[in-house]
């Protein structure tokens, strides 16, 4: 009996290895051009209407199609929607793609359009704020769709490129007509499993330790773009060392965002390359002025409240110091909360407020809070470039001037709802704008809102009322003007202390070439071989 | 220099005239790492006032000092004897401050592992029959999972339960929950079988037969006399504990870095390893090491100087 189990499990390992080796040619033997990557933080969800946040729209931007397409220099070209053009003031004509179909070979009709814009603009939606002027959607017949805005909106186009088309029979039938919630913590179907017709298709999701896209062969831009890539494996590795070791070590094949430290060592490494180009994206602090009391400071009134307090803050933070030390260049000191790529931005609104500890301690002294004060500052540790590190410089810059912090440093799938649920006074927030548009900063960064991305809790009739006037503007010259008074008026405010725009590096194999753009988003289907 | 009778030697005197201390003082390598151990401990403990710099003071940071290298080191400043870190805070004395949570920890676990090691083992030790059991099968139970891993669960659990807010305050208890309730069973059962030899002999017997209850044999006999091969256990297990705290932390579940033990000084400085910035992880981690094979060698020495069959 013994000696019969043994030989029988001999056996069966013998099949196991050889079922092994099999697989292994076979995969092989399917998948040439695999693309192994990493990055500090996986995609909050596969719902691409869930979180508005460049990892997971660059994640949903691989497996679905916009009607628009913002392509490598992040100019916005045909996508699902072939042509389009204003047919009245208020409203925009989309001629779609014909023959496109989605990767369960379902037809994509003017259907799918319709359902993925309502969705959006759903409740539970993150992505309300780019189609905040769209009031209706009309289908003209399954190949055209009219799009009605509540005023005239010369940017729609632009907004729609970070809209995903979803198919509508899919989500009906796994019951995700609904973005996914993730305040209220909610799980759906959608958050594992997708159905685009995008480039890749969801071949296997494990949040937070491995997603792997598959080519998909039927797509249509298959003829327009190089589309090289059979496979796609991507791990988040939250630890900066780990991740430049799997690169060094030929593990991963692309690192999208190499700590900066490492860079001269991973240049020197032969058969790797570093490259580097300015993102669209600025990283700052903000204050919550909106409540009376705070959560976490020792103070019974809100002292973000008066701006004294606010530009002491500013004046505390030496931002050379952070660029030199922590970024070791690699960042540009900022002085608003956009980047110099965004329509609406120019170099005197860049300017910073001048450091000066001393000064910072007299405005606090003149606020009333001659000895400081202490607070909470909440900041994410694996979504941006040295994020915690640029934490704790200003936790020690801050403590000069008399203000106590304490760091509390978390994952960035519990620090954004923090922001969005409004239960943090102090926080560390990145800001891209997809749309190239400063409307894009105004809608989420200033304008108004019990919930969002807008922790400020700052309310200011007049700042919503013109960033709803700057959407349906059509003057070009007179919105340019709205725009620039509108960021002198919330510069001058001092809602966010701005720290600096980020410049994109990028570590990856030279086996291949892959351009890159402006809002981090890999473009895995320019890749080219070499 | 003569005794004379009716001066009977002093405490001091009848100590440093013992057996322990002769075989303590005629080993150098014992004299060398009681002297290392000393050293760490009185550093630890008086860390503001041996320290050159208060590290965790955001106030006295300056960034501009970050990665400044050791001081014989090209482009190193007086100021710093072991270089800076990321932050620009003193390496040796971000290692003073470390030692204080490691020690701290090590100590604590250590004494929550003989609180329920020892109280287990005696009661066990001296009731013997289904008690006996429970206990030692619980034990078993415990031994087989690798102590690293139940620190793990342990402080996994915790996460789940103690709300964001507090875990930083409360990250050092769970440390020492998670290292002391995982280290147990080893001291049952050596208290359990000196305990099964000692219950047996004459002293107790004759307290039985006077009617002094259980538990103050257990306590005011036993307990003195099976404490020798524990105190022993105990060193040993105070090196096992910093290690281990050391690997929780080096995993990022132990202390958070605003007050960072060696393990999370060597976890950070592990990211500049490969740049070049190889002092913010090298001295913490020879600091380790050193304090580790200190207590190791005096553990030994000590087993070797109370086993009876050694002398």
């Amino acid at each position: 009996m013994k000696l019969r189990s043994t030989t029988a499990f001999a056996a069966a390992r013998v099949l196991a290895v050889a079922a092994t080796c099999l697989s292994v040619t076979t995969m092989s033997a399917a998948a040439e051009n695999v693309l192994r990557w990493a990055a500090q933080g996986d995609a909050l969800t596969m719902d691409p209407m869930s979180a508005s946040e460049a990892p997971t729209i660059a994640a949903s931007r691989k497996i679905y199609d916009s009607l628009v397409y913002p392509d490598k220099d992040v100019k916005f070209v045909a996508g699902l929607a072939t042509s389009w053009e204003p047919i009245g003031p208020t409203t925009w004509e989309f001629n779609l793609r014909q023959g496109v179909k989605f990767h369960d070979g379902s037809d994509f009709t003017a259907e799918d359009v319709k359902f993925s814009i309502e969705r959006a603009k759903s409740e539970t939606s993150d992505y309300q704020g780019y189609i905040e002027s769209v009031t209706g959607v009309t289908i003209v017949d399954p190949m055209t769709v009219h799009i009605e805005t509540s005023g005239p909106n010369p940017i729609l186009p632009n907004q729609l490129a970070t809209i995903f088309i979803m198919s509508k029979a899919w989500s009906e039938a796994n019951d995700v007509t609904q973005p996914q919630d993730r305040s209220a913590g909610e799980e759906t179907f959608a958050v594992r499993n997708a159905m685009g017709t995008g480039p890749y298709k969801l071949a296997l999701r494990e949040p937070g330790i491995r997603t792997v896209l598959e080519k998909n062969p039927d797509w249509w831009g298959a003829g327009e773009y190089p589309h090289e890539l059979d496979r796609i494996e991507f791990t988040p590795i939250s630890n900066p060392a780990t991740r430049v070791a799997a690169l060094l070590s030929g593990e991963i094949d692309f690192l999208l965002d190499p700590p900066t430290q490492d860079l001269a060592r991973i240049e020197n490494t032969p058969g790797l390359q570093v490259k580097q180009v300015a993102q669209v994206r600025t990283i700052f602090l903000g204050m919550n002025q909106g409540v009376d009391k705070l959560l976490t400071a020792n103070v019974d009134e809100n002292p973000f409240k008066d701006i004294r307090v606010r530009q002491a803050i500013y004046h505390a933070i030496d931002v050379n110091a952070i660029q030199r030390k922590v970024m070791r260049g690699f960042a540009i000191p900022a002085g608003v909360v956009t980047s110099p790529a965004v329509h609406g931005y120019s170099e005197e609104l860049d300017e910073r407020l001048a450091y000066d500890p001393e000064k910072a301690r007299t405005l606090l002294a003149e606020a009333g809070y001659p000895d400081g004060f202490s607070i909470q500052l909440d900041c994410p540790n694996d979504r941006y470039i040295n994020d915690e590190a640029i934490c704790q410089a200003a936790v020690a810059m801050l403590a000069k001037v008399g203000i106590d912090v304490s760091l509390s440093a978390i994952s960035k799938t519990l620090h954004f709802p923090k922001i969005h649920n409004r239960e943090t006074d102090f926080y560390m927030l990145g800001w891209g704008v997809p749309t190239l548009d400063s409307h894009f900063a105004f809608s989420y960064l200033y304008k108004s809102a019990d919930e969002g991305w807008n922790g400020t809790g700052w309310v200011d009739p007049e700042v919503d009322a013109m960033t709803d006037a700057i959407e349906v503007e059509i003057d070009l010259a007179k919105r340019d003007q709205m725009i620039a008074d509108l960021w002198k008026n919330v510069d001058d405010n001092v809602n966010y202390v701005p720290i600096h725009h980020k410049v994109i590096v990028w570590a990856m194999s030279d086996k291949f070439d892959m351009p890159m753009s402006a809002d981090n988003d890999p473009r895995f289907r320019y890749l080219t071989y070499r | 220099m003569t005794i004379t009778p009716d001066s009977p030697p002093s405490r001091f005197n009848r100590f440093m005239d013992s057996d322990l201390m002769f075989s303590f003082l005629s080993s150098k390598l014992t004299v060398v790492s009681a002297i290392i151990t000393l050293i760490f401990f009185v550093a630890a403990i008086f860390a503001p006032l041996v320290a050159p710099h208060r590290p965790f003071d955001p106030a006295t940071i300056d960034l501009l000092d970050a990665f400044t290298p050791p001081v014989w080191a090209e482009y190193g400043d007086a100021r710093f004897l072991l270089g800076t870190d990321d932050q620009g805070r003193d390496v040796l004395s971000t290692i003073i401050y470390g030692c204080r949570i490691s020690l701290l920890v090590g100590f604590a676990a250590v004494g929550l592992s003989l609180l329920i090691g020892v109280g287990v083992g005696l009661l066990s030790g001296f009731y013997g029959g289904w008690l006996d059991t429970v206990f030692m099968r619980l034990a078993d139970v415990q031994l087989t999972v690798p102590a690293i891993l139940t620190a793990l669960v342990i402080d996994g659990i915790a996460d789940l339960f103690v709300p964001p807010s507090m875990r930083e305050t409360l990250s050092i208890v769970v440390l020492i929950l998670a290292i002391g309730l995982s280290d147990w069973p080893r001291y049952a059962r050596v208290a359990r079988s000196s305990t099964m030899v000692e219950r047996n002999k004459e002293y107790v017997m004759a307290a039985r037969v006077i009617g002094v209850g259980s538990f103050r044999i257990i306590l005011r006999h036993i307990l003195p006399n099976i404490l020798g091969p524990i105190l022993v256990m105990a060193t040993i297990g105070l090196a096992i504990a910093i290690t281990t705290e050391a690997t929780l932390s080096f995993l990022g579940v132990g202390v958070p870095p605003t007050t960072p033990s060696l393990g999370t000084l060597i976890r950070i400085g592990n990211s500049f390893l490969f740049s070049g910035e190889w002092w913010i992880t090298i001295f913490p981690s020879l600091a380790l090491v050193l304090l580790v094979l200190a207590v190791n060698l005096l553990s030994d020495w000590l087993r070797d100087a109370l086993n009876p069959k050694l002398r």
